[in-house]
């Protein structure tokens, strides 16, 4: 019944040429079923399971290896910061320029036709901009910004760092006792920190929907930080089945699969993003590719939307089940993009993409599934309540 | 009666012509967490190592094949109202579905426990 297993993971590694993160041993020494991921071997899921994982994550505290993903310094080369905000704002649709320092904010990179190249977070440290993007297009990200900002900017990849998130109701108590003042940080608020004496940088946010920390260190000091996160009894290793299950309900968008170069920030419902400056009539209106698109989105609408869905019985359905408007024939309107089980929703949770007219909370829709047409109705995001601190 | 199974970690109970199907501790524990299971109608005729049941983790969905030719004649509807039994009760309360076996020869290629359990590692 089970698709054949992979073979050990040291003989994947080996015949794949997949990397490892700095806590790769830690990992496996914890019980992770590795996989590969974006390049990557990495934790599927602990012997506790994606189930408990995820539950424990929403009740007490969870800790994630994300060291897969890209960090990246973008330092003006003026010495000033605001000119390095100025040049990143060529690349996206977010106000870069108003994010305060010690204040991070989501952020798109952007294609010529509005579609989405990558999301990312831009944080500013003062005399930089600190952007943390995904394993799957940092290479091509760093290249973008070399590319593009070569005028403006110096573009470091800061591949010596790992980066961890701790998250969960408990996360705050945790990490206090191992960086005195972290408490006092609200949702966004990021910068360099000392945690357990080792130069870290730590910001309040996460992709879970839960509150908590993500915390950049230095590769060779990673593994002594999450064994001492690890020690506390409220804290159990996350692997990335839980973390898609969480940030599923949280109602987040994952690339490649919920946005990618085909979705347009509009159609993404991320309109939230894209502060009033950057649209028609603001004071720095366009000027980042796409924006003509996008723009004309924003004002007129775009003809299709990502919306929530939830399945009325209990079978789960997921991304690339195709969306009817009936029970019986017609054509497909839209698409799932990511679905599953909610284990704190306790049911099939999904995201997808229905024309504008189906778009509307509540409307009735069918997912065909092993050639069934099972019933769904568009429900508002996020699935699970997002409990960040403001 | 006897015990057997297949390469794809599913196990048979056979009682005169009438084997009971699910699958085993090991395969439960590479699917995790079971969340749905879904089941073949019966009096459905199915031939041998076609996908007729599916059950679904928070991860996955994985196919289960019949491990031999036949007519279902019993599913179990516990599964319906509770699929974590696949997880905690595998090999007796999480039993999937009987079926009424064509042709007893399709049994010879099947395992007996110790050659399964070498399998399975």
């Amino acid at each position: 019944m089970l698709a054949s297993q992979p073979a050990s993971s040291a003989a994947l590694a080996q015949s794949s040429g997949l990397k490892r993160t700095p806590l790769y041993a830690l990992n496996v020494a914890r019980g992770g079923k590795m996989v590969p991921f974006a390049g990557y071997e990495m934790p599927v899921q602990f012997p506790p399971g994606v189930l408990k994982e995820h539950l424990h994550t929403r009740a007490s505290a969870g800790l994630f290896d994300v060291s897969h993903m890209g960090q990246i310094a973008l330092r003006p080369k003026s010495g000033k910061v605001e000119d390095a905000a100025r040049a990143l704002e060529r690349l996206v649709p977010q106000d870069i320029l108003s994010i305060a320092p010690n204040r991070q904010r989501y952020a798109l990179f952007t294609n010529a036709e509005g579609g989405v190249l990558d999301d990312l977070m831009v944080a500013n440290f003062g005399d930089h901009l600190f952007l943390v993007v995904n394993a799957a297009c940092k290479e091509a990200d760093e290249a973008h910004l070399r590319r593009e900002l070569a005028d403006a900017c110096i573009v470091e990849n800061l591949s010596g760092r790992a980066l961890i998130a701790l998250q969960g109701p408990k996360a705050e108590a945790v990490l206090s006792k191992l960086s005195p003042g972290v408490a006092g940080m609200a949702f966004m608020d990021c910068g360099p920190r000392q945690v357990m004496g080792i130069d870290c940088f730590v910001s309040r946010s996460g992709y879970t929907g839960e509150d908590g920390f993500e915390i950049s260190v230095p590769a060779e000091r990673v593994e002594a930080l999450a064994a001492a996160l690890l020690d506390d009894p409220a804290v159990m290793p996350i692997g990335l089945g839980a973390r898609d299950s969480l940030r599923l309900e949280a109602g987040l968008c994952l690339y490649g699969h919920d946005i990618d170069t085909e979705t347009t920030p509009v159609e993404a419902n991320l309109n939230w993003s894209i502060q009033k400056s950057r649209r028609s009539g603001g004071a720095r209106a366009g000027g980042f590719p796409g924006a003509d698109v996008i723009l004309a989105q924003l004002t007129g609408g775009a003809s299709r939307k990502r919306v929530g869905l939830k399945a009325e019985g209990r079978a789960p359905v997921r991304e690339n089940a195709p969306l009817f408007g009936s029970a019986e024939g017609g054509e497909p309107v839209g698409l799932v993009t990511s679905g599953g089980f909610g284990p704190s929703v306790n049911g099939p949770v999904a995201m997808g993409y229905v024309p504008a007219s189906h778009a509307a909370d509540a409307t009735q829709l069918f997912a065909e599934i092993r050639g069934q047409r099972l019933p769904v109705r568009v429900t508002p995001l996020p699935f699970s309540p997002h409990s960040y601190k403001r | 009666m006897t015990v057997l199974y297949t390469a794809d970690h599913e196990w048979l109970r056979i009682e005169g012509d009438v084997a009971t199907v699910g699958v085993t501790d090991y395969a439960q524990t590479q699917l995790g967490d079971v969340v749905f299971v879904d089941l073949p109608k019966v009096g459905r005729v199915v031939k041998k190592a076609e996908a007729i049941a599916v059950v679904e983790s928070v991860k996955a969905a994985s196919d289960v094949y019949a491990p031999i030719g036949g007519e279902i004649v019993e599913t179990n509807e516990a599964l319906g109202g509770d699929p974590s039994l696949v997880n905690s009760d595998p090999a007796g309360g999480a039993w999937f579905f009987k079926i009424r076996i064509a042709d007893k020869s399709e049994l010879d290629g099947l395992m007996d426990e110790a050659a399964y359990k070498a399998h399975a590692g």
